[in-house]
């Protein structure tokens, strides 16, 4: 899913992309993966049913990723826009000079450059796509807290406490992915930051 | 689409006078998890930098916690989770706060944003210059009224910027309580589109409304740090 959103943060073609992300980041995420979601399967069903065919479902795991990677791909094309805008002009500039070629000096000079400055916003974006994640179940997809409503369901404990139990439960998984995530964000900006003297904390 | 519009305009602004609903509802559940979420952070984010050792271990606690976890899953042990506990049911008082829907969402919501704002206080707090506490204690300023008189003007100014996010992110998470039966925009958004499946102009009005509130936020907070952070350098 990361890969989804970073793949459609790539294209920034001025205009379209200031009113992409404008758009998409002024309106809570639910609210847009429910209009996605329906919209879309009423289109198609439309499209569908104007051409005389069977009608489509559209796989809902396929769908809340792409919704998800839809919005959040506006919030990393903003965080990525600060990062290449962060890296000194005359970095690029003298890469040019020695002749390197677009493509080198996007992987050779200015990626690992712009990492540094782009790995506090990635991981903030991350965590907060982390628990997004939870909103999914509302439009149907069978991820945790679908697992333990169905769990709720299943089960019946004296005193009512099972609802109160599997939903902790869901809460310390998400608790653990994003301390663990925190880890591996430090350990990244630790090795972007190679050569650069570390702020004191 | 006309028929829609028709139907529904009044539930999606104001709803009516004995069952708000829609733009007021979200507005009301906004504003009141701000300002109560808010006045929570402040002593908070006071002890999370100043207080005794155990006392900061047990704010980080919670804000790690409450930042750690998705706002939809507090707001659905709140709202279930500890509802169905018969120790709960069986308490009158209690029973009666956690039967009411809107009661679970204004509190899980002032709970997340309290513990939000409490870090990023306690950011600005730190990040307060040492030359200023210096010369403060040094004619005579000490505790309270130093926080009070010196820190907490200067930390609440530079933390605006980032507190204007904070309400931003808690105006979209308002969005959730749809989930719980709060009737807000979303809610009667789903209504509209269950009624008339039309998703994408149901939808599409709860997207320019939350849009449109988003910008008189921003606008509104432009204008107060423009008031307020006139002394501070322009960076950006």
């Amino acid at each position: 899913m990361g890969a989804a959103s970073r793949l459609s943060s790539h294209r920034w073609l001025t205009i379209p992309g200031t009113i992409y992300t404008t758009l998409v980041r002024s309106v809570p995420d639910l609210v847009l993966m429910l209009l996605l979601y329906y919209s879309v399967q009423n289109w198609v069903n439309l499209l569908t049913d104007a051409l005389g065919q069977p009608q489509i479902e559209i796989d809902p795991f396929l769908a809340g990723v792409s919704v998800l990677g839809f919005i959040y791909g506006a919030y990393f094309t903003e965080t990525l826009r600060g990062a290449v805008r962060a890296v000194p002009r005359g970095q690029l500039e003298a890469a040019a000079a020695f002749g390197l070629g677009p493509w080198q000096i996007f992987w050779r000079i200015l990626f690992p450059q712009m990492m540094r400055f782009a790995l506090p916003g990635i991981s903030n974006n991350w965590q907060v796509i982390l628990k997004a994640t939870a909103l999914v179940s509302i439009i149907g997809l069978p991820e945790v807290i679908y697992a333990a409503q169905a769990a709720i369901k299943g089960s019946n404990w004296p005193g009512g406490a099972h609802v109160l139990f599997y939903l902790s439960a869901v809460a310390l998984l998400y608790l653990g992915l994003t301390t663990l995530s925190n880890f591996l964000f430090a350990y990244l900006e630790k090795r972007f930051a190679a050569g650069f003297e570390q702020l004191a904390r | 689409m006309i028929d829609l519009i028709k139907q529904y305009w009044q539930p999606f602004l104001w709803g009516s006078p004995n069952h708000i609903s829609g733009l007021a509802m979200t507005l009301w559940l906004t504003v009141v998890s701000c300002v109560l979420g808010f006045a929570l952070s402040l002593p908070l984010s006071v002890a999370r930098v100043a207080g005794p050792p155990l006392i900061r271990w047990l704010v980080r606690a919670f804000t790690f916690v409450f930042r750690g976890t998705p706002l939809y899953v507090q707001l659905l042990i709140i709202y279930s989770g500890i509802y169905r506990l018969e120790l709960v049911r069986n308490t009158a008082g209690i029973n009666a706060f956690f039967k009411d829907a809107l009661n679970c969402t204004l509190l899980a919501f002032t709970i997340n944003t309290c513990a939000y704002v409490t870090e990023l206080l306690a950011g600005a707090i730190k990040a307060t210059p040492r030359g200023e506490l210096e010369a403060a204690r040094s004619i005579g300023f000490a505790g309270l009224n130093l926080y009070r008189r010196i820190v907490l003007p200067s930390a609440l100014r530079r933390a605006l910027p980032a507190y204007s996010n904070e309400v931003i992110l808690t105006l979209h998470a308002t969005s959730l309580a749809s989930a719980v039966t709060v009737p807000d925009i979303l809610k009667v958004a789903r209504d509209a589109d269950a009624d008339y499946y039309l998703p994408f102009v149901a939808f599409g009005i709860a997207a320019i409304l939350y849009a449109s509130l988003t910008m008189i936020f921003i606008t509104l907070f432009r204008k107060a740090e423009q008031k307020w952070l006139q002394h501070l350098p322009a960076s950006t």
